[in-house]
């Protein structure tokens, strides 16, 4: 059967662009389809009707919903190309942990920092940080998440990059400063040409995201 | 090698009882620590830093922390008894299930518990809809793992047992067999199965336990 892949999506989601990065990883060829959140077309409440949400990965015809599920379905399918996740079943163990705990506490804590105003945006920038040095500590020495290699939490990550110039802008803070190794990380990934062509530029995010602030007071 | 496996959890935990699960399915030996959550016990701070919560299994020394990350790592060490389908399309499928109840389901149950006035009216309609997404899963069969159990059965008896007893203490009518006959049935089969019982909290200390929380949260909350 022919492998038709679809992939339905909106271009800054930090979620929908971990996607993109596998299939990529894999070579996979697919149609991209840019949903307007505020009009979701009936294909994606066909597709994902428990959560209304991208991205989802159309497969022949079968939907598949949440990033980390779709990677690791990618994973799977595609297993004789670039593997995303380790071989051995500790270390999936551990890959599969720190991906749970980026989508913990990586979204909610950034969201915060362009969401909100005073003292809660200085708490919002505290924990974001905390976060970040967690995560250092975890990179520890390697060059990425998964060791020598790119992977599963590398990929799951890297995207909140493209968002980052939009939440020093507003919180008014500078990541590398506070965690220079982070942005080191960060800057090992951006030289592969999957990551590169995926992330969209920070300052377009930026645009778009102070159309939203002014709509919600925050300007 | 000698294996060694340790499970550190809580008696009335849901995400501790369902490894203990697990395991027991596949036959492991292993040694259980119950933890006293008030006073965690220098093993759990080093095996689980980053969240400091149980259950964490630890296999050789190694710490796995997340019950689903630790289902996952089970089924892949003692593959006898497969609790995760083989086909990638059906362990996508389990694991969006997996998630969402764990995500999603419980979440709306503990809102819909407290919630009061218009907002508990929302928020019961929403637990009523995410309810019935799940029960669709099971369409026709008798364990969503199909003939046997598996992984989102093992998630999922969190709704079997958790589920009914608090409804029980509260007094509500949300998650009755009338709404939802065929997750009844699913509960009534699952509930049937020995290992299940032998790994369900006994059910007068659970509810003592459940009924003192209630009350813990109702007086915090005024």
């Amino acid at each position: 059967m022919a492998n038709e892949v679809v992939l339905l999506d909106f271009w800054p989601s930090m979620f929908g662009i971990r996607v993109r990065i596998a299939l990529a990883e894999k070579g996979v060829k697919y149609e991209y389809k840019e949903e307007d959140l505020k009009n979701k077309s009936p294909l994606l409440l066909q597709m994902n009707p428990v959560h209304k949400k991208i991205p989802v990965l159309i497969h022949n015809g079968r939907p598949f919903c949440e990033s980390p599920i779709i990677v690791q379905y990618i994973d799977e399918v595609w297993k004789d190309k670039a593997p995303l996740l380790p071989s051995d079943p500790y270390q999936r163990a551990q890959a599969r942990f720190w991906v749970d705990f980026i989508d913990k506490k990586m979204y909610d804590s950034l969201r915060k920092t362009w969401t909100t105003k005073g003292e809660e945006q200085e708490a919002a920038k505290k924990e974001f940080f905390e976060v970040l040095k967690t995560l250092e500590g975890q990179l520890g020495d390697k060059p990425f998440f998964g060791g020598d290699n790119f992977g599963y939490v590398d990929l799951s990550l890297i995207p909140f990059y493209c968002w980052f110039y939009t939440y020093e802008t507003c919180g008014k803070f500078n990541v590398e400063a506070e965690c220079p190794k982070f942005i080191a990380w960060v800057k090992r990934c951006l030289q592969r040409e999957t990551v590169a062509k995926a992330l969209p530029d920070g300052k377009k995010v930026f645009e778009f995201v102070s159309a939203m602030r002014t709509n919600l007071g925050l300007e | 090698m000698a294996e060694e496996v340790k499970l550190y959890g809580t008696w009335s935990s849901p995400f501790s009882r369902r490894i203990e699960l697990a395991l027991k399915l596949k036959g492991v030996p292993f040694e259980y620590i119950e933890e006293d959550l008030s006073n965690k016990s220098p093993e759990l701070l080093k095996y689980n830093p980053v969240h400091k919560k149980i259950p964490v299994l630890v296999h050789n020394s190694k710490p796995i922390a997340e019950s689903q990350v630790i289902l996952e790592y089970i089924d892949e060490i003692w593959n006898n008894n497969p609790i995760l389908p083989q086909d990638p399309y059906q362990r996508a499928m389990a694991r969006f299930w997996g998630k969402f109840i764990d995500e999603k389901a419980l979440a709306t149950r503990m809102k819909a518990n407290f919630a009061e006035g218009k907002e508990r009216e929302l928020v019961t309609e929403e637990f009523f809809q995410q309810m019935k997404f799940l029960e669709n899963e099971l369409n026709g069969k008798d364990f969503f793992g199909g003939e046997t159990i598996g992984f989102v059965d093992i998630v999922a008896i969190v709704v079997a047992i958790w589920f009914p007893l608090t409804q029980e203490v509260l007094g509500v009518e949300t998650f009755t067999e009338e709404k939802f006959p065929v997750l009844f049935k699913w509960i009534r089969k699952i509930t049937e199965i020995d290992v299940v019982n032998e790994c369900r909290p006994p059910r007068e200390k659970h509810l003592a336990y459940v009924k003192a929380r209630i009350e813990g949260l109702k007086s915090a909350s005024k």
